[in-house]
């Protein structure tokens, strides 16, 4: 892949950062946008803008089109079967949270379980912790293991007849770990319990399609797939959508409203209440036509070299820790450096023009696990070279030089 | 400007061998800061006279070298000083990390003056303020028994 071509995609890339090319390796966090994204966004304020599904005026109908023509592209990305099963969110947090608050409002009762793993986002967790808040559930951890990944007879061994739902992140955004979805989900349907994914790293770096995962529920974040802030997806089987309540209240998602009585229509329109981001929803068609114009399975295959690359020049560093070594790992790479706290990393890779970041990353229990506090994560795009990588690591020598270690 | 103005060596010595990193004795008042953001902790112990002294000061914690640094200096300043006096040196060290401007505190020595200068490169980085700062912000805490935690996102 020539990824000079990809980054003149990228206007962001014209930019120096302090006084370097920009080598960003935080796209785990967010991705960058293309200028199709950006251009789209703008033509549609300037020619196409009005609110949707609301009047019946003409630019009403372009504005309405153009989203629907977005949730069509969504269903097919994923292979969804209906574009009734694509909801738009504002990111993948509230598309957990949807599900958790709906479904747990609905099925999850008392001394009921929701089986989770260590892995966990902040996002797939709070959510669930509501819950048995609110109903008095009980959240079980599948254990992940010193490689930094969730074996499936960890999951198998907490599975009991009271798991109301499994929730599972598709790829670790902190080890990396890919986790075996699909094997989850067939366990899961012996058994008839849910599974949620939340595809938050899947989405961007894998293949995905929902009849070959099979899952109930996947959710989204448009930022991270090169497309605009603001838009998530939740995909969830129709059977879910029709037996559901509705989550939050408000215009758009009514049938009928009377003083006494109020009527939902079905999905998508119950689960999105009031004015949607429109112009985004509209700009993440572009980054879907990207991921699709380079191609998934070139952008997998090009990820994963640049991956091989980053983890064998990074250990050549002996004060380098890598965090976790999954067999089946995607595009991020957390580390630690003996003596140099990660804060400190961040700020000195940044004088270079590296954005990595530093912290827990939102997932708390895992650092907890893994005995450290915080680690620096250098996470890949499909614009990332191994020249990006070089960088990386003498910037990364230049910590051990200024810290003496 | 150079990485190492803001990794000067007074700081480095500072955040790799903290002075005060202890829980002193006799300490009589204490108070915890976390920053959120970065996952700073610092648990500051003081031990104030009847005349609001700072008779013995020292701190516990976890984070970057600009807070492990900022704590320890902070330590090493203000021991012996009056609480008020204490304060001012907190008013010159930030106006110093925000404003830039230059440090001469008449209460502490040249040595002193200099070893809280080394924390001056800060001020180009506004993400660390919050790690420089953390540590004093706990002390006053603790010296006026807020019981509850700093949080520099709060
Ligand atoms: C695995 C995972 N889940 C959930 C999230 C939350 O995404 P968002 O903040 O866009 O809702 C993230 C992003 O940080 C993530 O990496």
């Amino acid at each position: 892949m020539d990824t000079k071509v990809i980054k003149s995609k990228f206007p962001i890339f014209k930019n120096k950062i302090n006084g370097k090319p920009l080598i960003y390796l935080d796209s785990a966090n967010s991705s960058q946008k293309p200028k199709t994204v950006i251009d789209r966004i703008s033509k549609f304020y300037s020619k196409e803008f009005s609110n949707i599904g609301r009047s019946v005026h003409s630019l009403a109908v372009t504005a309405t089109n153009r989203f629907e023509e977005t949730r069509d592209l969504v269903k097919k990305f994923i292979n969804a079967k209906s574009t009734e099963e694509i909801i738009f969110t504002k990111n993948a947090t509230e598309a957990i949270n949807l599900v958790a608050s709906t479904y747990g409002e609905k099925f999850i009762n008392k001394g009921d379980e929701i089986l989770i793993t260590e892995l966990e986002h902040h996002a797939n967790y709070v959510p669930w912790h509501f819950i048995r808040q609110r109903k008095g559930a009980i959240i079980k951890f599948a254990q992940c293991n010193e490689k930094g990944e969730v074996d499936i007879d960890e999951i198998k061994k907490l599975i009991s007849n009271k798991t109301k739902i499994i929730a599972i992140t598709h790829l670790s955004n902190v080890t990396g770990a890919i986790m075996p979805v699909k094997k989850i989900v067939d366990l899961a349907n012996k058994k008839k319990i849910p599974v949620l994914v939340d595809g938050c790293q899947g989405a961007p770096h894998l293949k995905i399609d929902m009849q070959e995962l099979g899952c109930d529920f996947y959710a989204i974040s448009c930022h991270k797939m090169y497309g605009p802030t603001g838009v998530g997806v939740l995909y969830a089987k129709k059977k879910w959508l029709d037996v559901l309540p509705p989550y939050q209240g408000g215009g758009g998602m009514i049938e009928e409203v009377k003083k006494d009585q109020i009527t939902f229509p079905g999905s998508p329109t119950k689960y999105e209440a009031g004015t949607l981001q429109t112009a985004e929803v509209v700009g993440f068609s572009e980054s879907l036509k990207f991921i699709q114009d380079v191609g998934i399975k070139n952008i997998m295959q090009h990820e994963k070299e640049i991956l091989e690359y980053g983890l064998n020049e990074i250990k050549k560093n002996n004060s380098v820790r890598v965090i976790g070594d999954p067999k089946d790992r995607g595009s991020i790479i957390s580390f630690t450096i003996k003596g140099i706290h990660p804060h400190d990393i961040a700020t000195i890779l940044d004088e270079d023009g590296v954005a990595i970041r530093a912290g827990h990353h939102c997932c708390q229990i895992l650092h907890e696990k893994m005995g450290i506090a915080a680690s620096a994560r250098a996470s890949l795009g499909v614009y990332n070279s191994k020249s990006d990588i070089d960088v990386l690591s003498n910037a990364i020598k230049k910590c051990n030089k200024v810290f003496n270690t | 400007m150079d990485i190492k103005e803001l990794y000067q060596e007074i700081v480095l010595d500072h955040g790799k061998n903290p002075r005060n990193k202890n829980k002193c004795v006799g300490f009589n008042k204490d108070a915890k800061g976390h920053n959120p953001l970065c996952g700073d902790k610092v648990h500051v112990y003081l031990k104030l006279d009847n005349n609001k002294k700072v008779e013995d000061i020292s701190f516990e914690g976890e984070g970057c070298a600009i807070s492990m640094a900022s704590a320890s200096i902070m330590t090493e300043t203000i021991k012996g000083k009056e609480f008020n006096v204490a304060k001012k040196i907190l008013e010159h060290f930030l106006n110093m990390l925000k404003e830039g401007s230059k440090l001469g505190i008449n209460s502490l020595s040249e040595d002193q003056n200099t070893t809280m200068m080394s924390l001056s490169g800060v001020k180009r980085f506004p993400m660390r303020v919050k790690c420089a700062t953390l540590a004093w912000h706990t002390f006053i805490h603790a010296a006026e028994d807020k019981n509850e935690t700093v949080n520099t996102e709060k």
